[in-house]
């Protein structure tokens, strides 16, 4: 292999080629204000824009004029979180979100706690699942809104919507969800779902950065959000902004190609997805799958290999772009969240890694990468004290360390 | 996060990666660390009557960094005497490998190994002679 593989498709995607090509003309002649009501610039940018709310719209099965065009997912979360919080809030002050959710929701809700509002961050189940009779008892009257990742980021669990949605409904109490890494895992309907408010971005999707939505519910109910970012009146008022037409339209093409592909996407992934998590499992012992097998994103195999640390391991595949769950590739040498709160002990939160996979990776990548990872662990466990006592029949949870 | 290139190097050619037998009477077994920390090390030291490391050998699970720091650390006492291997700090090792703040706990272990391995063997070794002190009375 002269380049890298890649196989880190939930931090970022490719742009695919028909997206950036369908891009490059809003650039260059048709660079317009899609709010420039007198002249041709604008309206040319105004079409496209119409064009691609239309695609995103379809893709989750929701109106046109419910699609709200932002900067990405954080700001999406945000915007929900915080709008349905400031405008909701004569009706209760409390939120309900997991303990598996993404940062961009938690931290809003933890922002939200420091000016009086109260929240249930919900445990999952050893598979990262939420009981929906478990969501139902900590649904109170006070409560307005409940916050979710339809697919979690690092294990690729997937929520029961549809039972999450029917208990929502039930209570009368609004659900948002956190769909950015969706594709390819669950085709989105917000309306059989009861899906209120719903976060995407394009970059996950083979689409640019610096571009998402957030879908609002218009009828049966009709949802409100407070705006966040206040200007010129953009997207009916509720996020000011000149629109990013270039972006938006790479959005529009993305989310078309994922809905008009979605069946041969979803059996591409999951071919290649069974075929490196099964080569590596018929290749090495001591290996555990972390997430929920019945219900994951066909991009996702997020493994740990016991007795071997996961930045180190990362080190040892280097021309492999992945992800870790371990502390070390972190700030905060704390190992993942997510894995913590599905009861993974640390010390195998410690040796995981994250793989997910594309619509641009081959089939002879994933063969290399089994080898290499073969490889790779296998030179980690001669090295490790902690692989030579296991093998010695040292029960490593009885052993009394002398921790820092 | 890019790693120095003797860290690198280290994770690539670790030097006196292995085992002892921890039952031999000369040599001394440190372990330090954690399996929940996210890290562990294992250092041996084999050590002649003259008090002077012959051989050391390291066995870690941990991050590139702590691999480096315990492979230096082998390098580093090898010929040394135990009172000068216990003078090796963890400063040593950080400049060595150019470690960045969020590492140097693992540079502070590979201190700890070395003085825990020497404090094994000491241990070792006055159980043996009182051992043979009480057989030479019988």
């Amino acid at each position: 292999m002269d380049r890298s593989i890649y196989l880190d498709n939930h931090a970022s995607t490719k742009l695919d080629p028909r997206v950036l090509d369908a891009m490059i003309p809003y650039f260059t002649e048709n660079f317009g204000n899609a709010s420039s009501r007198n002249h041709a610039y604008g309206w040319k940018a105004e079409e496209a824009v119409d064009q691609a709310r239309g695609d995103v719209a379809a893709l989750i099965g929701a109106d046109p004029k419910e699609i709200v065009f932002t900067s990405g997912m954080t700001e999406s979360d945000n915007l929900a979180i915080k709008g349905v919080a400031e405008m909701y809030r004569e009706k209760g002050n409390h939120l309900i979100a997991l303990e598996t959710d993404i940062r961009s929701i938690l931290d809003p809700l933890h922002a939200l706690e420091r000016h009086g509002f109260t929240l249930t961050i919900l445990p999952v189940d050893n598979k990262g699942r939420v009981d929906p009779e478990k969501l139902r008892e900590a649904i109170r009257p006070e409560t307005i809104l409940v916050s979710m990742m339809m697919v979690n980021h690092e294990i690729g669990t997937i929520q029961s919507m549809e039972e999450i949605g029917k208990v929502t409904r039930e209570k009368g109490v609004l659900l948002h969800v956190n769909a950015s890494y969706s594709a390819g895992a669950v085709p989105i309907d917000v309306n059989r779902m009861n899906i209120d408010l719903l976060s995407m971005n394009a970059h996950l999707i083979y689409g640019p950065k610096g571009v998402g939505a957030l879908y609002v519910r218009r009828k049966n109910p009709r949802v409100r959000i407070t705006p966040q970012i206040e200007g010129g009146g953009h997207e009916r008022g509720v996020r000011s902004g000149t629109l990013n037409t270039p972006g938006i339209v790479g959005m529009g093409v993305a989310c078309r190609l994922l809905r008009e592909n979605w069946n041969s996407e979803v059996a591409f992934l999951s071919n290649l997805r069974n075929k490196l998590e099964n080569g590596i499992l018929e290749e090495l012992d001591y290996v555990s799958i972390n997430g929920d097998v019945d219900h994951r994103s066909p991009a996702v195999s997020n493994l740990s290999f016991a007795f071997v640390e996961g930045e180190a391991l990362l080190m040892g595949l280097k021309e492999i772009a992945l992800s870790s769950g371990s502390a070390c590739t972190s700030s905060t040498l704390e190992p993942s969240y997510v894995l913590r709160a599905l009861g993974v002990g640390t010390d195998l939160a410690h040796s995981s890694i994250r793989f997910t996979v594309g619509r641009f990776n081959t089939e002879e990548e994933i063969s290399y990468t089994v080898r290499r990872v073969k490889e790779a662990v296998s030179r980690l466990r001669d090295m490790s004290p902690l692989y030579e006592m296991a093998k010695e029949g040292i029960d490593l949870k009885s052993v009394q360390w002398n921790t820092h | 996060m890019a790693y120095s290139d003797k860290v690198v190097d280290h994770y690539n050619n670790p030097r006196n990666m292995g085992s002892f037998d921890k039952s031999e009477e000369n040599v001394g077994t440190g372990i330090v660390g954690a399996p929940e920390c996210g890290d562990v090390m294992k250092l041996q030291l084999k050590i002649n009557d003259a008090g002077v490391i012959e051989e050391a050998k390291f066995k870690t699970f941990g991050c590139g960094s702590a691999i480096a720091s315990s492979s230096l650390a082998t390098e580093w006492v090898k010929g040394k005497t135990v009172e000068e291997a216990l003078q090796i700090k963890n400063t040593d090792i950080v400049q060595e490998l150019n470690l960045p703040p969020v590492k140097i706990h693992c540079s502070v272990l590979a201190e700890d190994a070395i003085k825990s391995a020497i404090s094994d063997y000491r241990t070792k070794k006055t159980q043996n002679s009182s051992e043979k002190s009480e057989n030479a009375n019988v």
